[in-house]
């Protein structure tokens, strides 16, 4: 009773508190001499409400890149990270080639790799080989990504407790079947919240594909930055990257906070 | 003291260990050992931590390769680098000290899947099989629960069922009273007694004396990796011939009641 009520005011507090700081940088901002200049560069509403229309349909190539990306990240990253954690020596150059593929493509800035498969690859007409920038975006995404998604998966599966696998062995499965019964059923539900993480770099990330001409909603908003040399369509388009990216970082933390609980408690 | 014993104990031996040593880097924890074990009968292993008791275990289990000697189940030769080394661990169970069961799983789910996935029971003859051996375990309350939920005594048992799951022919079991609570302790120490009385073949390390002395046909010692002593409980109990085996054995009685609880 005493607590809710004091939560309560808490929370009224920190309403109040908020809304004046807030309104006393509003004024501060707004009567500051430039306010007007900064304000018609970039947070022009007649060219936030033209642009939106234009930017938003730009997205969807955003939306597309990213979620074809992750479907095809999930899966190749998990054999990714199995390859690496296989131990028969038999396997030694499976395990080698992993290593380097996720040293290479998580050492090397985005951007150029994207700039060189995505001119250099179609430069070379190879016959059979797709020209698109939209098939070479995709590409060095999932390259890219699958590389980081593996090293996750990775110290999942290597964050349960060998004597989970000992036991599993002991009753008679394979090596297989332990993974694939008691090993990776928890390691996968311990690393939601980092495979989170890193989907949202790759949502972001999906803007650097503009450099190859695909119109996504970067691109689109430069488009029509250039035409009224106004900064306005650019923040329309982190606007909507916020949209989506925010209520997925809260989403990260609420899981990883549920997870820290889970393992106080003790719990599964 | 329930006397549990007075059974027949078949003649051919179900697991035979000849000349068994195991190191780990310089340090020798297995040197030559022979142990038989025969069908129906239940042998303790005593001895002080470090004295190669839970090292034996695992090697038995096929979960650690051996450095010389052999084993044998059922007359047939096997060793953890055979290609059907999974297939023979089938046919034995081991329980662990610390349980290790599976979080991810209810208590059901522990205990049917091996029968499931192992020896490829359908789910619903695996669940069948599953509900039984909890239910013979005094856990049919609990058959959905997750082990998280569960005290140490109720998971231990858990994973006794589920190590029974797979209708092994030898039970391996190793300390597995040590991480309970001393109240918890009995409850096991009772579904042993049962297992035993139902004629399942045992080979248990354990520092609990008196269950040792009620529960064993023969109780070996051991010491240095090495099997000192053995004999029936009466003989290593009442009258030990070796030094080693009459000086560990009055450590462990000057320890007090608790170790021989």
């Amino acid at each position: 009773m005493t607590a809710a009520r004091s939560a309560r005011k808490g929370t009224l507090v920190a309403v109040v508190s908020t809304l004046f700081v807030a309104t006393l940088l509003a004024i501060a901002i707004g009567s500051s001499p430039s306010w007007p200049l900064v304000q018609k560069a970039f947070f022009d509403g007649t060219y936030f409400s033209t642009s939106l229309p234009d930017v938003v349909g730009a997205f969807f190539i955003n939306i597309q890149l990213f979620v074809l990306a992750e479907i095809l990240i999930l899966p190749i990253g998990l054999l990714i990270a199995l390859a690496r954690s296989i131990t028969n020596p038999a396997f030694a150059p499976l395990r080698i080639f992993a290593t380097i593929y996720t040293d290479f493509f998580r050492g090397v800035p985005s951007i150029l790799l994207i700039y060189v498969l995505g001119f250099g690859v179609p430069a070379l007409r190879l016959p059979g080989v797709p020209k698109e920038p939209f098939f070479w975006a995709l590409v060095t995404l999932v390259l890219i990504y699958s590389a980081y998604v593996s090293e996750v998966y990775r110290a999942g599966i290597e964050s349960i407790h060998p004597s989970q696998e000992r036991a599993a062995r002991a009753l008679g499965l394979t090596r297989f079947q332990a993974l694939r019964f008691v090993v990776l059923p928890q390691a996968l539900r311990r690393v939601v919240p980092p495979l989170l993480n890193d989907f949202i770099g790759l949502q972001k990330d999906t803007a650097l594909v503009s450099i190859l001409g695909v119109v996504e909603a970067f691109k689109q908003a430069q488009i029509l930055k250039s035409a009224n040399f106004n900064f306005t369509p650019l923040m329309t388009t982190a606007l909507i990257f916020l949209v989506i990216t925010i209520p997925m970082t809260r989403l990260v933390d609420r899981l990883a906070a549920k997870d820290r609980a889970a393992q106080q408690g003790g719990a599964r | 003291m329930a006397r549990v014993k007075a059974k027949r104990i078949a003649a051919a031996p179900v697991l035979e260990l000849r000349g068994v040593s195991k190191r780990y880097g310089r340090a020798l924890v297995l040197d030559k050992i022979d142990l038989t074990l025969a069908e129906h009968e239940v042998v303790c292993l005593i001895g002080a931590s470090g004295s190669g008791k839970s090292t034996l275990l695992r090697c038995a289990d096929l979960l650690e390769p051996i450095d010389a000697g052999s084993i044998a189940l059922d007359g047939r030769a096997v060793s953890a680098d055979d290609r059907d080394a999974d297939e023979t661990r089938r046919q034995l169970g081991i329980v662990f000290q610390g349980f290790s069961l599976f979080p991810h799983l209810t208590a059901l789910e522990n205990v049917a899947l091996a029968p499931r996935v192992a020896l490829g029971l359908t789910p619903t003859a695996a669940e069948k099989r599953a509900r039984a051996l909890l239910k013979q375990l005094g856990l049919a309350a609990k058959a959905n629960a997750y082990p998280d939920s569960l005290s140490g005594g109720q998971q231990q048992r858990v994973a006794i069922a589920r190590a029974l799951a797979t209708e092994p022919k030898v039970l391996l079991l190793d300390e597995i009273t040590s991480a309970l609570d001393p109240v918890l302790v009995a409850d096991v120490l009772e579904a042993l007694r049962a297992l035993a009385k139902g004629g399942a073949t045992m080979l248990i390390a354990t520092h609990e004396m008196a269950f040792a002395a009620d529960v064993a046909d023969r109780i070996c010692y051991l010491e240095g990796g090495r099997i000192i002593e053995q004999g029936s409980p009466e003989k290593i109990f009442g009258a030990p011939r070796d030094a080693r085996t009459r000086a560990f054995l009055k450590r462990v009685r000057s320890v007090g009641a608790s170790a021989l609880r």
